[in-house]
């Protein structure tokens, strides 16, 4: 596949430079650099600094990056708890950026940026498109959702960083978007990969050939798939499909991406210090041995993040990569050590499910969160089992439960969601309780 | 004149209404009048029984979920124009009917209307004025079942 592309190009983009530092130069770089954002964190943050001080620590402890061990894990519900600028290290008047995403009980996680995260965020993706042998001249449609989600707005400034051209098509709307795939020669498409096979099958019963079309690469993150879809997109198309890692609280996409060998994904190490954890334990694990991905950023500005427990499950793939990158490689990441889903993009937690209904009649009736795929776009269905309490003779007293029950849990999830009501002691249970979540959706 | 009126909750799918059927054939309970609506997922069962308070408890400790409502059931006669004639004395009264259903008096020459009232007294009241027959629990199933084994499903 698009063995035409010529990978020196894609290799000479100057933002890319800091992908070959010699190990030992950069490790220096990692350290100087974790001293001067602890610094800052201690500095600025509050709840950074007592979290350190309850501790006995000093930023004068950490005098190596394996001291980094010594310090204490940020998890997501410290965002939760600092809602909503709690975690900033910089004045608002600093802050160029903000965005958000969905957190455990409805109130979304905020992270900020300032205009040099905002520069280093571009050139992570810059580097990300670089290692992809994109290039300026090539046509990136980018079909990630513009708006608070950072994938939009990330992949977007990447692009033009790199020289490229952008659509900036957000998700949605099928047809318009192989339309103009088709009439402005799109060479690359970034969005979910269940968006790209949704879009592979539309243009099937559109009549239009991928294959005839000039599109050549595709850029796809923002939820867990496997080698199955990766063949799957790679046979109904001539694209070559890449998957970019990443997460808001760290920066959105561009974390990691792979090069083109395909064999892990190099993280940006001179932003971002990956760490694989025993998450039971808390335990550094050695490259090689899986276990929960935790990332400082080295160089974050408006809200750093220290040792941010990710509950992505990976591993640091032992040995350098074929591409010549210094960068280590993360493992794709296809499981995480938490309950949360991710269902088109956005982050769900069967607690928030819970808590919907629990708005109802009090008590927790039994669900289940049924997950699957239709056209390519991720569906949800909450099934509830009716109590005597939720039952009613009428069906419009019925029909308004379900409907107000649909409304709540898409005011909570941010997301749009199908219940099904259906009969008492009827969902799947193990140990008596319902299986909460049965997901469909990895092919 | 109020009459108990059982509901039960269950799928529209195939075979979902045939388990609490069995259950109450098992114990010997006659359904003296049954109404099934339905939406696309679900559907809701309603009954008259004869002795509404044991079968209830007898669905629930099976695991059905249902309810037990107030309903009216209103005799008419059985021609042209019965229906139209109680729903003539509700109009302008401002009494919601929730909904309604109707079964032919099998050996007679009257036909029962089963009503859910939003308000059932303001019903009673009104249809007591306008000089239409309403069913006593009792005067119903005897009327309607007198083949049948009340003493037995009553007790």
């Amino acid at each position: 596949m698009s063995s035409a592309l010529a990978t020196s190009a894609a290799d000479s983009h100057p933002a890319s430079a800091p992908d070959y530092l010699p190990v030992p130069q950069l490790r220096e770089l990692q350290l100087q650099r974790l001293r001067g954002v602890i610094g800052r964190a201690w500095q600025q943050v509050k709840f950074f600094r007592s979290r350190l001080e309850q501790r006995g620590l000093a930023p004068q402890d950490i005098r190596s990056l394996a001291d980094i061990a010594k310090l204490p894990f940020t998890v997501k519900s410290d965002l939760r708890d600092t809602y909503p600028f709690g975690l900033f290290a910089s004045p608002m008047k600093d802050i160029v950026r903000l965005h958000a995403s969905s957190g455990t009980t409805g109130k979304p996680i905020v992270v900020a940026y300032t205009q040099e995260d905002v520069n280093t965020w571009t050139s992570v993706i810059v580097r990300c498109f670089a290692g992809c042998g994109l290039h300026r001249g090539d046509i990136i449609q980018n079909a990630y959702g513009y708006g608070l989600f950072t994938g939009g707005l990330g992949v977007h400034y990447g692009a033009e960083g790199l020289g490229a051209t952008v659509i900036p098509m957000s998700g949605g709307n099928a047809h318009r978007q192989i339309m103009l795939m088709k009439d402005f020669g799109t060479t690359v498409l970034c969005c979910t990969p269940s968006y790209c096979l949704h879009l592979l099958e539309c243009a099937g019963e559109l009549g239009v050939d991928m294959k005839q079309l000039p599109l050549r690469a595709g850029v796809f993150g923002a939820e867990p798939w496997t080698e199955a879809m990766r063949r799957r997109i790679e046979s109904l198309s001539n694209i070559e499909a890449f998957d970019i890692y990443g997460l808001s609280e760290i920066i959105g996409p561009g974390v990691g991406c792979e090069c083109r060998r395909h064999q892990g994904l190099h993280i940006f190490e001179d932003h971002f210090y990956p760490e694989i954890i025993d998450p039971a334990t808390g335990e550094v694990q050695p490259d090689g041995i899986e276990g929960e991905l935790v990332l400082t950023t080295l160089t974050k500005q408006a809200m750093p993040m220290i040792r941010y427990r990710t509950r992505d499950i990976a591993m640091l793939l032992p040995g350098r990569c074929e591409c010549g990158r210094t960068l280590r490689r993360i493992s794709r990441v296809g499981r995480r050590s938490d309950d949360m889903l991710i269902v088109r993009g956005v982050n769900v937690f069967p607690s928030q499910v819970e808590s919907a209904l629990l708005q109802f009649e009090g008590t927790l009736p039994q669900y289940q969160i049924l997950l699957g795929r239709e056209h390519g776009l991720d569906q949800m269905v909450v099934q509830v089992e009716v109590t005597p309490q939720m039952f009613n003779d009428k069906i419009g007293a019925l029909q308004a439960l379900h409907d107000q029950l649909e409304a709540t849990l898409d005011r909570v999830l941010g997301l749009r969601v199908q219940v099904a009501l259906v009969e008492a002691r009827s969902l799947q249970r193990s140990e008596g309780k319902a299986r909460r979540v049965i997901d469909r959706r990895i092919t | 004149m109020k009459i108990q009126q059982l509901s039960l909750f269950a799928e529209n799918k195939p075979g979902h209404i045939a388990a609490p059927m069995r259950l109450l054939a098992q114990e010997g309970v006659n359904i003296r009048a049954l109404y099934l609506a339905d939406t696309q997922q679900y559907g809701i069962l309603r009954m008259i029984v004869a002795d509404c308070g044991a079968v209830t408890r007898l669905l629930e400790a099976h695991g059905f979920v249902v309810k037990v409502s107030e309903v009216l059931a209103v005799e008419v006669a059985d021609r042209p124009g019965g229906l139209a004639h109680v729903l003539g004395a509700l109009e302008g009264s401002g009494i919601n009917i929730e909904y309604m259903y109707a079964f032919p008096y099998v050996r007679g020459d009257k036909a029962i209307l089963i009503f859910r009232f939003g308000d059932p007294d303001a019903a009673i009241a009104c249809l007591q004025t306008a000089g239409i027959n309403l069913l006593a629990s009792r005067e119903l199933l005897e009327k309607y079942g007198s083949t049948q084994d009340d003493g037995e499903s009553a007790a």
